[in-house]
């Protein structure tokens, strides 16, 4: 019997020429039918994903029409549509403070969680004294800190932004730490044998090893960042799309409500897309 | 089958009572135990043994990777203590970063030294082992012969008058094996640089040698050195010659602590009806 799966692919050493699959960078699902290479070529392919999309929202728009769902329940899709773009003017403002608390906080976590990251695993006796701690920062939920961060920074961007790099710079460090774990000796005495120092060989050898790990903790970082960003807008502040699914929901304007939700699902895959298409490029060469 | 009496005319490299012990956490591991050997300048030497016996802790020694628990290297006299320009190493399985293409592979020992890269050199390199429509390339994309040619480019590049090669063709199919010796050895008339090659494959030790240094199981000890008389270029049918048989015979026993056999008095033994060994 010949395997379906190796039927008619050319044995090649050309990894990710030949089935589409091993050149791609960081993902956690098969993005190719949406921009991989060897992706949805084929109109089958296109019209069965056009299919799918098209049954799921219009069985919910039917299905919710058809059982007289109130609105306040369940809002039917071109509600949700119909509201998105209405509305859109009285959300964007706030999906720009989001933002803001978002990208300030993250880089500043980021940063941290990086420059932590290269310097402890360089020394394991501080890695294994500072393990419990990093620990805990990963498990504590920081949402619990902002109301405490509210009483000493008061309702505006600080306590978010803190909030933010709280529980991005973690998981930035702990996937890097892993990636800076890694150590290839062939490789570093490649680098000693022509006389590099140990800066040279943390620059050239041991950053682009640990360089797909790096990209998957800034991705997680940087999803952990957006939950948090929203979560603290809904604790407190007048701001933000966190506040305004408060203020959305506690005037029961569902379709408006779900406007944001639906925006809040867009930030998280374009924060996917962006790692993924930097993970292509910088860290594809790890199939 | 020559036993070596002759020593180099000029040492270029020596190798001086080596002894190097590993702190293990299941104690001391003695992994090269007074280990001496002179290498001439320009000369192709082999060391082969077992594995395991200390070949690659003796090669990492020789290029300044590692200290030795006592014992000396020189280079032109000089003592080695660490990295050492004058000495080019190719490693297993071509070490070659997979983050980049064939031509910043070969950049970057340049890199590292912050010199300028001599690219026709490099270009007549490239040339010389058929990669030159390569360079884009990286490595997964290429074959295990094509990325231990690039690692003999990348070595060649910054000019060492001494090249040590550390198993560089063990992991490569019996087909491109003798092409990249033959292909090695070429190199070698053509560039007369001194080479220590370490294998486990006795015929490829005698095909590209002047000496064969045989090295017994840990702790590495020398055991014996051959003479490999056959005049150069060589072809691989020296291979099926009776020459090479015995002499890799005789190789071969000296690494399992067996008496040699020959193919003479192997037939002699057949003919009395009486066996040996």
């Amino acid at each position: 019997m010949v395997d379906k799966q190796l039927a008619d692919k050319i044995p090649t050493f050309e990894r990710g020429r030949g089935n589409g699959q091993a050149d791609q960078g960081v993902s956690i699902t098969n993005w190719s039918a949406l921009m991989g290479r060897g992706g949805a070529r084929q109109f089958g392919e296109i019209l069965a994903i056009i299919l799918v999309a098209v049954v799921m929202i219009g069985g919910a728009e039917g299905l919710l029409r058809g059982l007289n769902v109130p609105q306040y329940v369940m809002p039917p899709p071109s509600a949700i549509a119909v509201a998105f773009y209405t509305d859109f003017q009285f959300i964007w403002e706030h999906l720009l403070h989001t933002l803001v608390e978002l990208s300030a906080g993250y880089v500043l976590g980021a940063v941290i969680g990086l420059i932590l990251a290269a310097v402890i695993t360089q020394f394991p006796f501080i890695e294994k004294i500072v393990a419990p701690y990093i620990l805990m920062l990963i498990t504590m939920p920081m949402l619990a800190l902002v109301p405490l961060l509210i009483l000493r920074f008061g309702f505006g961007y600080e306590p978010r932004i803190i909030a933010v790099a709280l529980a991005s710079g973690p998981m930035v460090m702990i996937n890097s730490a892993t990636g800076f774990r890694r150590v290839d000796l062939a490789k570093i005495a490649l680098a000693r044998s022509f006389g590099a120092s140990t800066f040279q060989i943390f620059l050239k050898i041991r950053v682009p090893m640990a360089l797909p790990m790096i990209v998957v903790g800034l991705m997680i970082g940087a999803i952990f960042g957006l939950l948090t960003a929203v979560g603290a807008e809904m604790v407190g502040g007048g701001f933000g799309l966190g506040n305004r699914l408060t203020t959305f929901s506690s005037m029961i304007q569902m379709p408006q409500f779900f406007a944001v939700i639906l925006i809040l699902s867009f930030l998280g895959i374009l924060i996917y897309v962006i790692f993924f298409l930097i993970g292509k490029k910088w860290a594809s060469w790890q199939a | 089958m020559a036993l070596a009496t002759t020593s180099p005319a000029r040492v270029k490299m020596s190798v001086k009572s080596a002894i190097k012990i590993y702190d293990t956490k299941s104690g001391p591991l003695s992994a090269l135990d007074n280990y001496s050997m002179d290498i001439g300048d320009g000369e192709f030497a082999c060391v082969v043994g077992p594995s395991g016996c200390g070949k690659t802790t003796l090669l990492w020694s020789m290029a300044g990777l590692h200290s030795l628990s006592s014992g000396h290297i020189t280079l032109d006299d000089q003592p080695v203590t660490g990295p050492h320009p004058q000495i080019g190493m190719v490693f297993q399985e071509a070490n070659l970063l997979p983050w980049r293409n064939l031509a910043r592979n070969i950049r970057l020992p340049f890199e590292i030294k912050r010199e300028k890269p001599d690219q026709t050199w490099i270009d007549h390199l490239l040339e010389r082992v058929g990669l030159t429509d390569f360079v884009g390339k990286f490595p997964r994309e290429l074959s295990g012969g094509m990325q231990q040619r690039a690692s003999i480019v990348r070595a060649l590049s910054f000019k060492p008058s001494v090249l040590l090669m550390d198993e560089p063709f063990g992991a490569l199919d019996a087909f491109t094996r003798d092409e990249m010796n033959m292909l090695l050895e070429e190199i070698w008339l053509e560039t007369r640089k001194t080479i220590v090659f370490i294998t486990h494959n006795i015929a490829e030790a005698v095909f590209l040698s002047d000496r064969v240094f045989v090295m017994t199981a840990r702790p590495g000890r020398l055991a014996k050195v051959f003479d490999i008389p056959f005049p150069r270029p060589r072809s691989l049918d020296i291979m099926a010659t009776r020459e090479v048989f015995d002499l890799v015979n005789a190789i071969k026993a000296e690494i399992q602590h067996r008496p040699t056999m020959t193919t003479s008095n192997r037939t002699a033994g057949a003919r009395e009806g009486s066996a040996h060994g």
